[in-house]
């Protein structure tokens, strides 16, 4: 795994959805900041920006780096996408603009006051549950898994039948980003299934008459969007809302876990709770990793990207780049984590990202009043996907406030 | 409590000053202005329709709908028709303005969405083509069925006639002067579903397009009105102070800071993301005084609220604010 130099461009034969990479991708991430600005990755035939400005600026110029191509390893110019693409990932302006438009409106901090309430008291009803049953427990499906699933699902509208498809389906589809390898082969058998699921949720006729689907549907109505748009939109809070977030929450309460000082800040401070999620998401990148495709001819420095070639941004290489940030592996609650790119940035920027904070805050603020200390009970386990860094088990022990 | 520096790719500047680096007689009475970021680097990214609000040197704000081409992200345009009855502000533009000159600019926002369709009949009176232009670019780009039709008192008082003139026989120029009144019947035609119908220009004209689209399905006609002068006070350029409600602390903001920066340096953490106002982070709840709204995100009735401001970029209209904080 080294990087050697042909005439002016870095290569690398590293293979970032292979075993190791994905158990542990950081010496990897290091080593393709420091081969240089650009490096060209022989396994797949791409060129890799790791570098924060790199990535940066890549995410931010629509124009130079699109998304419409695909913004998975496939190349939606030459090969066809395993599902009609989202209208809102893997569209560019113009086609994009409604969507987004609407979906924004639908998930944007405005509308989300009105679940502050309801989402507290879900948090504190579920942290109650959790400790009531021991002080030792797998963070993982005591806490990361079921809060998301607790809430986002009522908050989209969808019936109660069918929601254990939702990490599945997600899973895929995160997988389906990178290579068409055993990870992605995995999910083969079951796709179909989960599709028809998944499409079936988008109707109007399912959701219910008050939630993001619904609002979904009445932006339809309005004109906003066309009403064959409107299910591809669902279907993004679908396939986006929620194995993210549950892997966002699995990342702070692991970084809190391997951080007793920063949970001890946190409790003096609760107010915190907002910076704590950000910086976990600096610092692990539940996202890991986005493609672009070069609409021109993209130098830099004295490197030439072709034209309708991909390129693989490393969100997490940039969001660890000491180029950029000092002290990058520390998880540091006194860090303004502003500027991180694991929501991305730019007109993609995650449309959820409010709905994501507004959880993590939900659940560390409701942790936090009864949560004098946590660590880690065992050893944890990762969950291997493509593009996400995930866990499948964080084992935790608690120790209350007296009451 | 300590943070860190803000990002050496933010660029606080460029979303409160954009310089004039060109300005251009169009037709009679009609010049346009393109506006660039002082670094050079990329302004924040607009659909068709979009407007920004532009703070002059003398104070006033006004606004203007973005006409020029959105895959340049290093520059806009706007399109300013000099207004005999206004207050001051076409006239700054026109007579003083300069290029090299600094505006203070807030959003873009849009009121306007070009929104999907097959078919699109566009209605512009005079200065009115400016939000129209974009979207008429867009909708041959994504090869709709479209027309335009473009009406003002002559000829030579109508801007934009060369760029329009590639597009053949989809734009009718129909001034007054030659054509009398616009045929809006004629252009419009039978009521029918799958069209969307954008109108912008004088009073006159969008009360005449609302009237001959009322038998149309809901929902077909979307128009844009243009305010002929603000009424609001002159944008303040002092320091301001900002009150936390919690606290009862107070911190001044002067000219060249941001409010997010004034609270930093108090050891207040309001988190932000993008820092240029456009993706909603730092959200916060204003309990009194009138934010001076410079973001991309509220629409004027939210803004007229004056409940929230994104304190990334938005600054004060008064002396004081209270925050919620």
């Amino acid at each position: 795994m080294t990087a050697t130099t042909t005439g002016t461009v870095p290569v690398s034969d590293v293979d970032p959805f292979g075993h190791d990479a994905l158990e542990d991708p950081l010496p990897m991430h290091a080593e393709l900041r420091d081969a240089g600005p650009v490096v060209y990755l022989s396994r797949y035939d791409v060129h890799a920006f790791a570098r924060y400005d790199e990535v940066h600026a890549a995410l931010v110029d629509w124009q130079g780096f699109q998304s419409a191509a695909g913004v998975g390893l496939s190349n939606f110019r030459y090969e066809k996408p395993w599902r009609p693409p989202s209208l809102l990932l893997e569209a560019d302006p113009p086609k994009h603009d409604a969507p987004r438009r609407v979906l924004q409106k639908v998930l944007g901090p405005r509308a989300l006051r009105r679940l502050r309430e309801r989402w507290s008291a879900d948090a504190d009803a579920l942290v109650d549950e959790v400790l009531g049953r021991g002080s030792t427990f797998d963070a993982v499906p005591s806490l990361t898994s079921a809060f998301p699933l607790r809430v986002f699902p009522d908050a989209v509208g969808l019936p109660q039948e069918g929601r254990e498809n939702l990490l599945p389906y997600s899973d895929h589809a995160f997988n389906a980003f990178g290579p068409g390898n055993g990870l992605v082969a995995k999910g083969a058998p079951r796709v179909g299934e989960l599709s028809a699921w998944v499409a079936a949720q988008c109707r109007r006729d399912v959701l219910a008459p008050v939630g993001f689907g619904a609002d979904i549907w009445a932006a339809s109505d309005r004109g906003d969007i066309t009403p064959e748009m409107a299910p591809l939109v669902v279907r993004s809070l679908l396939t986006a809302g929620v194995d993210t977030t549950v892997h966002a929450l699995s990342a702070v309460l692991y970084a809190f876990a391997t951080h007793p000082d920063q949970w001890a800040r946190l409790r003096q401070e609760p107010s915190l709770a907002r910076v704590a999620f950000d910086e976990a998401v600096r610092w692990e990148s539940p996202v890991q990793t986005f493609f672009r495709t070069a609409t021109t001819d993209v130098r830099v420095g004295d490197v030439v990207i072709p034209e309708g070639h991909k390129i693989l941004m490393f969100l997490a290489a940039a969001n660890r780049d000491p180029r950029r940030w000092t002290d990058p592996d520390a998880f540091d609650l006194s860090r303004d984590p502003s500027g991180h790119v694991g929501f991305g940035m730019g007109i993609h920027q995650c449309v959820g990202q409010h709905v994501a904070r507004l959880e993590a805050e939900s659940l560390l603020t409701a942790l936090a009043r009864r949560v004098r200390s946590i660590e880690l009970a065992g050893p944890t386990k990762r969950h291997h996907n493509n593009t996400l860094r995930a866990w499948e088990s964080i084992p935790v022990r608690v120790e209350l406030d007296r009451s | 409590m300590t943070a860190t520096a803000p990002p050496p790719t933010s660029l606080p500047a460029d979303v409160a000053a954009l310089r004039v680096t060109a300005k251009e007689i169009r037709a009679d009475g009609v010049l346009t202005l393109e506006l660039t970021a002082p670094s050079g680097g990329r302004l924040r990214d607009w659909t068709p329709g979009s407007h920004i609000d532009l703070t002059l040197p003398n104070g006033l704000t006004r606004q203007y709908s973005l006409c020029g081409d959105r895959r340049d992200p290093t520059t806009y345009r706007v399109g300013v028709l000099r207004e005999p009855e206004g207050r001051g502000g076409s006239a700054f533009v026109h007579d003083a303005l300069a290029v090299g000159d600094l505006v203070g600019v807030g959003g873009p926002r849009n009121n306007f969405p070009l929104v999907p369709s097959e078919q699109y009949l566009f209605v512009a009176g005079g200065i009115g083509i400016t939000p129209i232009l974009p979207m008429v670019r867009q909708a041959d780009l994504v090869g709709a069925d479209w027309r335009l039709l473009y009406g003002g008192r002559r000829r030579g008082s109508m801007a934009f006639l060369d760029e329009l003139s590639g597009y053949g026989d989809r734009v009718l120029v129909r001034p007054e002067d030659e054509h009398g009144l616009l045929d809006l019947a004629g252009f419009l035609g039978e009521p029918r579903g799958g069209v969307r119908v954008y109108a912008c220009g004088p009073a006159p004209l969008l009360a005449a397009t609302e009237g001959a689209c009322a038998g149309w399905p809901p929902h077909t006609l979307r128009t844009e009105r243009f305010v002929a002068d603000e009424l609001g006070a002159p944008a303040r350029s002092a320091a301001f102070e900002v009150e936390l409600a919690r606290t009862g602390a107070t911190v001044t903001v002067t000219p060249e800071m941001t409010v997010l920066d004034a609270l930093s340096r108090v050891g207040v953490e309001v988190l932000s993301s993008c820092r240029r106002g456009v993706c909603g982070t730092c959200e916060t709840e204003v309990l009194a005084g009138r934010p001076d709204h410079r973001d991309a995100l509220l629409d004027d009735d939210e803004r007229e609220a004056n409940d929230c401001m994104y304190v990334c970029v938005s600054r004060s209209r008064d002396e004081r604010l209270v925050l919620d904080l």
